[in-house]
């Protein structure tokens, strides 16, 4: 064990108690929780505002799936609702084809850049991130309370987008040139400039997290002492910040092909409604898509890492045993961090790019598998001889293996060319990358919610509805997404209004290979099933609030057992975190380790019978 | 509460926290106009032949002002070092001149700006184009200093077409088909120039803030904290650095070829 303490000196002389300067006053509201430069605040700002967010994505999944079951007919109960603030987009309290593409696109673009991003890595990350490596905040507090505001005004700029003449975006939250710019309304331009914030937002994010864990790890916290989730989280971070300002540039040049009549996008001979367009042309369709992936690719693993992150501490902790293979899981995380960047081609096997750029990126694809598998197998064999505690947290935890297993495979033939060009863009490649998402990495999610809720507030959440919940939601989460494999598989398109109505047996009589009637009837299915799914949240939600205030008080500050830093501090941790600045002794998961006392030694308790090498 | 190591240097990384987040953004700033840059080749190299347009920028302005910021790149060095050295006065002078060159090169790409902005491209009924610097216009007419072509390909390579005799052309409205100026919208390269061109000057615009607010109110600090005024200016001149150096990139990727 080197003996990492001496060689760092207290970082200011002479001001050992500068704690105490901030303990009197009670700051004003507006500086408590609006202005905040407390990452433990900031966290949960992002945490709150992201699960709204996604409550709101998962309202415009809903009426979607109406649409898509029941296509024309007016929504149940919502519907003048609707027509009353949206106009004429929802006249008759139906959805319109427009609304629809616009619930689309925005559904996609708010679950990703509004909803899950911001909970899996600005709010875990902010709350966790620096209790984990003992550090007192962020390394640039005010740049953190920079990105929330960015990303709260990008949010603000989404939802503003809704009530502007023709509504929302309406080109998928791919935003593919030409169709983006040629759609005639504003909604495109106000998406772009929420993304825009949106990128600020994680941009400055990312800078701090990469910055505080590189400079800010307590004494003694190597790189291999490192919990998996800070490992996870920093290289999230680097995927952030190298991947998103190409789609900022790509953005750039679709708003001023947008607002200033340029042809970054535009082709030559690019005809509108039978007539040509008015635009100087020489344009790149597939530049756009080239930025887009190049973004949207890695975007997949900021979406996925983190979550993996919080699996891995959740299943340490409740398999009371060292996690399997701790190197593998950092080399893997490193290594798909890597060859993230080079993986983005497979999402345009259609473009006729040609195909020995195909084959590159299949071959790439096909490789960078590998170590997500390694990190799928690792969190497999560490319940191996396990005596597995089970709680709301850790059913969650176990629910994202099975469920992220089977997004993974079935991404497999996706990422080959050759099966592509069948699967591609139809119902199958929803129901993919939805396994990944969300039984995947929201089920995750609502495990960390679970987790460190005790350390937020002091007390656990209700068990018996955590499982309510878990089992509802994993229930119908699979009622859901399981039959759209079979839906694409028979040919059903992504993006239709209708459902597919168009091209089923019911309206097109003789035809080959139309829809058939059983894949039509799952259409209800879904739409039930997503309906119960909303209603399975109605637990979390009320369990959520209540518990704030008349959850189970916990006995101690670590109610878990658990070894890693964020869980030796008060609870809730006070502003600077650590009532004595913390030394790390040892990694991160060290239960029942043999020689060792107790069942689970902190990373930061000194050792019991020091080793004959330390003096 | 402190954050450790806003100042003084962490033993094993040997760096300053600002330091990191300075090559952090510096990293993503490099993708962003690496992102921009991709587009460009995209574009150029997707022109039909002898389409994409050669020498319509004016070279000596572009080397004017390469010297501008390759001086001001000197100068922001020598306020850090002065900084260093603890001689105040120095600092002052220095980071005025980077200050002075730096508006200097926004005045120079404002004309050029304005250059490209009066410069119209007319096609006119009988199939001629007319190419040229607008003069006036009224409701009637419309007067530029320029030259008619019959063939739009004329236009597109200007680095062989040394001394074209410009003349004071006046065309009545009716003849016009259609009028545009070289703005973005003209074609891809002007698109790409100015998108590049506007976002490198915004962020000449952002290093002019920055440098002057540490040279103005900010510089308060010398008499305070002086190690962390020196690693402010350190860290914003990492920054100008950087920006200079796109520069050194646009420079030939616009003007030269």
């Amino acid at each position: 064990m080197e003996a990492t303490v001496q060689q760092f000196p207290p970082y200011r002389e002479g001001e050992a108690h500068g704690h105490d300067e901030h303990g009197h006053h009670e700051p004003h509201f507006f500086t408590k929780y609006i202005f905040s430069t407390d990452h433990k605040v900031i966290g949960i700002q992002y945490g709150f505002v992201a699960l709204c967010f996604m409550l709101f994505g998962l309202f415009l999944m809903l009426m979607m799936r109406w649409q898509i079951a029941h296509p024309g007919a007016p929504v149940p109960a919502l519907g003048p609702l609707l027509e009353k603030i949206l106009g004429q987009p929802a006249a008759g309290g139906a959805i319109s084809a427009d609304l629809y593409n616009s619930f689309g696109a925005m559904h996609g673009t708010i679950m990703v850049f509004l909803g899950v991003v911001p909970l899996a890595f600005a709010a875990f990350g902010n709350y966790v991130v620096p209790l984990m490596i003992g550090a007192p905040d962020m390394a640039f507090p005010r740049i953190n309370m920079a990105s929330f505001h960015a990303f709260f005004l990008g949010g603000v700029v989404m939802l503003v987008s809704f009530f502007i003449p023709g509504g929302a975006a309406q080109a998928g939250w791919t935003s593919y040139s030409p169709l983006a710019t040629t759609i005639p309304t504003d909604g495109q331009a106000f998406w772009l400039v929420g993304m825009v914030l949106l990128i600020t937002s994680s941009l400055l994010g990312a800078v701090n997290f990469i910055a505080t864990i590189i400079q800010l790890r307590a004494p003694g916290m190597t790189w291999m002492r490192l919990p998996f989730f800070v490992w996870a989280q920093f290289v999230t971070a680097f995927l952030l910040l190298l991947a998103f300002p190409p789609l900022e540039a790509a953005g750039l040049m679709q708003l001023m092909d947008n607002v200033a009549g340029t042809s970054f996008f535009l082709p030559t001979g690019l005809a509108i409604g039978g007539h040509m367009a008015n635009v100087s042309g020489g344009g790149s369709p597939l530049l756009w898509q080239h930025l887009f992936w190049f973004l949207g690719h890695p975007e997949v693993y900021v979406l996925i890492l983190p979550a993996m992150g919080i699996v891995c501490e959740v299943i340490a902790n409740n398999t009371r045993k060292p996690i399997w293979g701790y190197k593998s899981l950092v080399y893997s995380v490193l290594v798909i961090g890597l060859l993230s960047f080079i993986v983005w081609a497979h999402h345009m096997y259609m473009t006729g790019m040609g195909q020995k750029i195909a084959t590159f990126f299949q071959a790439t694809t096909m490789i960078i598998s590998i170590p997500s598998v390694i990190i799928l197998t690792c969190l497999f064999l560490s319940l191996w001889g396990a005596s597995i505690r089970i709680n709301t947290p850790m059913m969650f935890a176990l629910g994202f293996l099975p469920m992220f297993g089977i997004g993974g495979l079935t991404g497999l033939p996706l990422g080959l060319a050759a099966t592509d060009l069948y699967l591609h863009d139809t119902y199958y490649i929803i129901a993919h990358f939805h396994y990944v998402v969300a039984p995947g990495t929201i089920f995750a999610l609502f495990a960390g919610i679970y987790f460190w809720f005790p350390k937020m507030t002091g007390r656990k959440m209700n068990e018996f509805w955590g499982r309510v919940h878990f089992w509802c939601s994993f229930i119908f989460m699979n009622v859901v997404f399981l039959p759209m494999f079979t839906q694409g598989a028979k040919g059903m398109l992504r993006r239709m209004s209708d459902g597919g109505v168009n091209y089923s047996a019911a309206r097109v009589h003789d035809a080959i290979d139309v829809l058939p009637v059983s894949v039509m009837e799952m259409n209800t299915w879904i739409l039930w099933g997503a309906v119960a799914l909303g209603l399975a949240q109605i637990p979390f939600i009320i369990n959520l609030f209540w518990s704030i205030k008349h959850g189970e008080a916990v006995e101690n500050d670590n109610p878990w057992g658990a070894t890693t830093l964020d869980w030796q501090t008060p609870t809730p941790p006070p502003h600077g975190n650590f009532e004595t600045a913390p030394h790390v002794v040892r990694g991160p998961y060290e239960y029942n380790a043999p020689g060792h006392e107790g069942s689970f030694s902190p990373q930061s308790d000194p050792p019991a019978h020091p080793s004959p090498h330390e003096h | 509460m402190d954050i450790p190591y806003t100042v003084q240097v962490r033993p094993d990384t040997g760096l300053y926290n600002a330091k990191v987040g300075i090559w952090l953004f510096l990293a993503s700033e490099m993708m962003l106009f690496g992102g921009l840059f991709s587009a460009y080749i995209l574009l150029r190299v997707g022109t039909p032949p002898g389409e994409w347009p050669h020498g319509w920028l004016d070279v000596r302005f572009g080397t004017f002002n390469t010297m501008l910021l390759a001086l001001s790149a000197i100068t922001t060095l020598l306020a850090w070092v002065a900084c260093k050295v603890g001689d105040f006065r120095k600092f002052k002078i220095f980071h005025a001149c980077t200050l002075i060159l730096a508006l200097s090169f926004l005045c120079v790409k404002m004309y050029e700006y304005h250059d490209k902005w009066i410069h119209y491209e007319i096609e006119l009924k009988d199939g001629r184009i007319a190419d040229g610097h607008l003069v006036s216009r009224t409701s009637d007419v419309v007067v530029i200093e320029g030259r008619y072509v019959t063939d739009k390909k004329d236009l597109y390579d200007l680095r062989s077409q040394k001394n074209i005799p410009h003349d004071e052309i006046t065309i009545p409205r009716p003849e016009i088909v259609k009028m545009q100026n070289y703005g973005p919208w003209h074609n891809t390269f002007t698109a790409i120039y100015f998108t590049l061109t506007g976002l490198h000057a915004l962020h000449i615009l952002g290093g002019c803030v920055v440098i002057g607010y540490l040279w103005g109110p900010g510089s308060k600090m010398w008499k305070t904290d002086r190690a962390r005024f020196t690693n402010r200016v350190e860290v914003s001149g990492l920054f100008w650095h950087f920006v200079d150096l796109v520069w050194i990139f646009l420079f030939p990727v616009l003007y030269l070829t």
